[in-house]
């Protein structure tokens, strides 16, 4: 059996996110170093504040303002950071409840040691010196033995001056970039089928109860729900069922346009794959035309299909692929 | 015990938009649920379940968004069950929260879809990098396009009707305040004259992407008692499945849309679909679906669904009309879509279309389809409630 | 507003359960090449085949595979021709098998076939599970599911709930148990180790692996027919919480103990509970929610620090239950899965054998 295969696979996007105005009130408040709660029915304070009430559903609106100080409810100390937390060096992460604040704020805390960290140790912020108004501008919390001050402030959730200048911008949005390493593997079947495409051989697998022959295989006959095995070498021959003439280049696609995909029951095969058509113009495809791969030096797949030169096939034999 | 039976009582939509800018996520299915809620005239409190169904959640870069909606849907300290059947998501949302209802493990239950299309990008989320596998096309236009020439070859339908269907379609939407496209200017000869993406298919022949939401309050006898509006009621409903790719698969016409119709007729003791249902909501992201669901679901024989589209009967004016909402060509937030075709349904059975309205609708078909036109979830909504 | 009190229209029972032998990496096997094994187990040991099966419902997670739509292609295991009904959640399976009640407690259906299925080896499962967070104020901090854990495990210890002998005993207690679960990715005597992140160390962390698990519910008399001793769905339940930890007590689970009387567990005591407790400290939240005293046998398959298997596990705890009862081994089990950071939303199934059918 050929060797498992395994690729890595990222999934990356900076997703853009509108934030509404609670939400938009609380971050650009960040940005110019103040932190707002907001206030619900029963007169608690959350922060950060939520748009809708936790426990009636109410919606939230009426702001105010919390201090910078506040006190640890929980934490936890985090010996090996991973990449994309904030802080590089061993940190503790910490629920904070800010002076002000009835509910408690996630995020992390600078401290030498899990030593100099316990639960009700008293905070502040330490604020990111470039600040754009996301969740960190609070770069983290940092001890600071102060008293606490309760009190919350009423604020209109607007900032029309700043120590910068007048006028700023309130954040209506973020953009959140995220990013996750996956291994992929494509698992028993796929791997012979990709193995088998190396030499240049299109091999599908026979399901045992059924008989058809899947191509490229996936594992399982879907009809039948049990494993295919039996390998059967297909084609190279094939015809074209259907197809359509895409116009539209895609981003990462790196394919002229216009360009033919077409639909292909290799000889043998029970179902379609799907190909590139080449070596004929685009406007001269058409359904039954026949085909064969088109391979090129390096590359896993067919680089896409070309004519044989045979008469097309007959409508009836291949409708039942379609 | 028969199964209690299922009223919709509220209805809510966004304005559904390329980009809500102005809201979170949570502000945006809070919108369409504080609408149903107030069509019904109920409060959080009167919920006692919610169901929420989307779309892949890379769509909007969030896994398992339903534990942050938690709050703004007021599910704290209630049953919240998340639904993902691919694009028939939200038809299949709805008929779960009907089956809380049907099979009295609660009384009224919020139910909800939506996709925020706009935090991401629906190019990226529908074709992520997949390690071994040949990158031939990005979306699902050039997934579609094929089978539709499929129908085309096997139906000798003339190459016009697809146009039809998207110019009906966006002039309906002209009457639905809710629809994303609102092309005032739209012409026939404007649909024709817009470019091939992926011959056949063209772009004015194309779903949009949207932000939006749906959301619909379910309820048993009791509930529907109570309502200030006239409810509409679940005759039937239904969910089928086939595999992706498979020898024999006809993508033209699944089976499996033939067995869920099937199914939900007979459920409803509906014999002649055509003759006896007054409007359908169809999920026809590409403007030649029409014409292949019409025959699916039993409208029109095996190859003369093209018939019924080309000769009006189709439109808001015509004795079977498909899509009065603009449908899925109008607006297309992917994890709502389906549930707006559900709740457009019922809509008209309640009479509350407004400019949309088909005249004395008493029974129409709400219908979704998604993955590789493999997953089907449909429902029929009457003015009466259903024998029992 | 809501009859939970009424007696269901129909008594329901699991009547069959197969899961993998979880392990830390399956590379060489695709999520339907794994599935389809314990598919065709449930199938075989009622002697069902798909198309005599009502109604199908799994769970599974793009996030957790990286690709989207990753569901569809699970299908091909089940062999849905001619078509069937079915459905799928982007949850754990247990809530899976919630649907699948429902769906039979309507009448519409008289057998179910549930599943589940979760790879966690392609990605770092600990990174993908940040992504569940809201996306505003939590995810771009990325705050992992071991650190939540442990911001957990603090409040219980400064609430002098539990100390860190407490969550070693529980450690200690489930891999034990574990090792007479051939399906257990952990067994045994499991070192302490480091701090993962403090107060939680290695041993109080579950495994990070792949597996599938699959369940066949049936209604009334057909259950009989199907199971020797089926075990009947007394009651089942499932709430949510509010989503952000800083709003939450973390060392209560009110949505469990909701869940629970919803459920009708405290009618009578179980013998036995299967807890879906990732980790030490949240075992010990749930037994206090649940009023679980020492009478009655918690995880005696290990649980999830025995082998847990993202978006099966929870669905695995209604399994292992259900499989005691049908081998006489219980006679009332409690079964719980959990979702979300903290045990945000809690799922409680009440099952039960009768006397006479052992």
């Amino acid at each position: 059996m050929p060797e498992v295969l395994r690729a890595p696979l990222v999934v990356e996007f900076p997703f853009t996110r509108s934030l509404g105005p609670v939400q938009s009130a609380f971050l650009t408040g960040l940005r110019e170093r103040t932190v707002l709660g907001v206030r619900t029915g029963d007169g608690r304070v959350l922060v950060p504040p939520v748009e809708y009430d936790p426990v009636t559903a109410e919606e939230l609106r009426e702001l105010v303002e919390v201090h910078a100080t506040g006190t640890v409810t929980t934490w936890a100390w985090n010996p090996a950071p991973r990449s994309q937390q904030p802080l590089a060096r061993p940190f503790a992460w910490v629920l904070v409840r800010l002076d002000g604040a009835d509910t408690a704020l996630l995020h992390v805390l600078d401290a030498p040691g899990p030593d100099a960290v316990r639960t009700g140790m008293r905070v502040r912020v330490r604020w990111a010196a470039e600040r754009t108004g996301a969740i960190t501008d609070i770069a983290c919390f940092e001890p600071y033995g102060s008293e606490p001050a309760p009190l919350p402030r009423a604020h209109n959730g607007s900032f029309p001056r700043t120590a910068a200048g007048p006028a700023a911008e309130a954040v209506t949005g973020i953009v959140a970039p995220a990013r996750l390493d996956y291994t992929y593997a494509p698992g028993r079947a796929q791997s012979d089928h990709l193995a088998a495409l190396a030499e240049r051989r299109i091999v599908g697998e026979r399901c045992p109860s059924c008989r058809k022959i899947y191509v490229p295989p996936r594992g399982a006959c879907p009809t039948c729900g049990v494993a295919t095995g039996e390998q059967v070498e297909v084609g190279p021959r094939g015809t074209v069922t259907t197809f359509c003439i895409v116009n539209i280049k895609a981003k990462n696609l790196d394919i002229e346009v216009p360009y033919v995909y077409a639909h292909i029951a290799l000889d043998g095969a029970d179902l379609a794959l799907h190909g590139r058509i080449g070596g004929i113009p685009y406007d001269e495809v058409r359904m039954g035309l026949r085909v064969e791969p088109v391979w090129h030096d390096g590359a896993r797949h067919p680089d896409h299909y070309r004519p044989t030169g045979e008469p097309d096939a007959d409508y009836d034999t291949y409708k039942e692929l379609l | 015990m028969p199964a209690e039976p299922v009223a919709v009582v509220g209805i809510g939509q966004t304005k559904h938009v390329a980009a809500r800018r102005d809201v979170s996520i949570a502000g945006l299915v809070r919108e369409a649920a504080r609408r149903a809620l107030d069509d019904a005239q109920l409060t959080w409190a009167d919920i006692d379940a919610v169901v929420i169904g989307k779309a892949p959640d890379f769509f909007e870069g969030v896994m398992m968004p339903e534990l942050y909606l938690a709050d703004a849907l007021g599910a704290v300290g209630k049953p919240m069950l998340r639904v993902h059947t691919a694009g028939s998501v939200g038809g299949s949302t709805a008929l779960v929260a009907a089956n809380l209802v049907a099979a009295r493990v609660h009384a009224t239950v919020l139910t909800l879809a939506f996709e925020k299309q706009s935090e991401s990008n629906a190019m990226w989320g529908l074709s992520l990098p997949i390690p071994f596998q040949q990158p031939l096309l990005a979306g699902a236009g050039g997934f579609f396009a094929p089978h539709v020439r499929a129908y085309v070859r096997r139906t000798g339908a003339p190459d016009t009707v697809g146009s039809l269907v998207a110019y009906k379609d966006r002039r309906n939407a002209l009457k639905n305040p809710y629809a994303h496209l609102h092309e005032h200017d739209i012409t026939l000869e404007k649909v024709q004259a817009s470019p091939m993406l992926w011959d056949p298919i063209r772009y004015s022949e194309t779903c949009p992407s949207s932000d939006g939401a749906c959301a619909m309050v379910l309820t048993d006898r009791v509930g529907a008692a109570r309502s200030p509006r006239p409810p509409a009621w679940m005759h039937g409903g239904a969910m089928r499945s086939e595999p992706t790719m498979f020898a024999g698969k006809d993508f033209v016409s699944p089976q499996a849309g033939k067995d869920c119709a099937a199914d939900v007729y007979r459920q409803a003791g509906i014999t002649d679909p055509r003759r006896e249902i007054d409007a359908v909501e169809m999920y026809v992201p590409f403007s030649w679906y029409e014409p292949m669901w019409l025959e699916n679901l039993g409208f029109a024989a095996e190859g003369e669904g093209w018939k019924l589209t080309e000769s009006g009967v189709t439109g808001l004016d015509g004795d079977l009309p498909v899509n009065p909402s603009g449908g899925v060509l109008s607006t297309n937030p992917i994890g709502a879509s389906g549930m707006i075709r559900f709740a457009e349904a019922a809509l008209q059975v309640r009479g509350q279309a407004g400019e949309h309205q088909v005249e004395g609708a008493r029974r129409a078909l709400g219908h979704a389809y998604g993955g590789g036109a493999q997953f089907f979830a449909m429902w029929l909504v009457g003015a009466e409630p259903p024998a029992t | 507003m809501t009859r939970y009190e009424a007696p269901y229209g129909r008594d329901i029972a699991v009547v069959a359960f197969a899961q993998t032998c979880h392990r830390r990496r399956s590379d060489e096997l695709s999520e339907v090449e794994m599935l389809m094994p314990v598919l065709h187990q449930v199938l075989e040991a009622t002697g069902l085949r798909t198309g005599d099966i009502g109604f199908t419902c799994s769970g599974s997670s793009d996030y957790l595979a990286g690709r989207a739509f990753s569901f569809t292609m699970a299908l091909d295991g089940v062999g849905a021709w001619p078509p069937i009904s079915e459905s799928h959640v982007e949850m754990d399976g247990a809530w899976a098998l919630y649907e699948a009640w429902v769906k039979l407690l309507t009448g519409q259906a008289d057998t179910a076939l549930v599943y589940a299925y979760g790879k966690s080896s392609p990605g770092e499962v600990r990174d993908v599970l940040t992504r569940q967070l809201d996306p505003y104020y939590a995810a771009p901090l990325w705050p992992d599911s071991v650190a939540l854990a442990a911001l957990q495990a603090q409040a219980l210890i400064d609430a002098g709930e539990a100390g860190e002998p407490e969550l070693a005993g529980v450690a200690a207690r489930s891999r034990r148990a574990a090792a007479a679960n051939p399906h257990a990715q952990l067994q045994g005597e499991v070192p302490r180790g480091e701090y993962h992140v403090r107060p939680l160390r290695v041993s109080d962390c579950p495994p990070v692996g792949d597996g599938a698990a699959a369940v066949i519910l049936a209604a009334g008399e057909r259950a009989r027919e199907l199971c020797g001793r089926p075990a009947w769905i007394r009651g089942m339940d499932h709430r949510i919480e509010a989503h952000a930890l800083g709003v939450r007590d973390l060392t209560r689970s009110p949505s469990t103990r909701l869940a629970a009387e919803r459920a009708g567990a405290f009618r009578r005591p179980v013998d036995t509970a299967e807890l879906h407790a990732p980790f030490t400290s949240q075992e010990i939240v749930l037994r206090r929610s649940l009023d679980l005293d020492d009478r009655v046998r918690v995880n005696p398959s290990g649980g999830a620090l025995a082998a847990n298997p993202v978006m099966a596990a929870g669905l695995i705890r209604i399994g292992e239950a259900a499989a005691r009862i049908h081998r006489g081994e219980s006679d009332r089990a409690l079964a719980h899965a959990t979702s979300g950071p903290c045990l945000q939303q809690n799922l409680v199934a009440v099952l039960e054998g009768e006397a006479d059918a052992r």
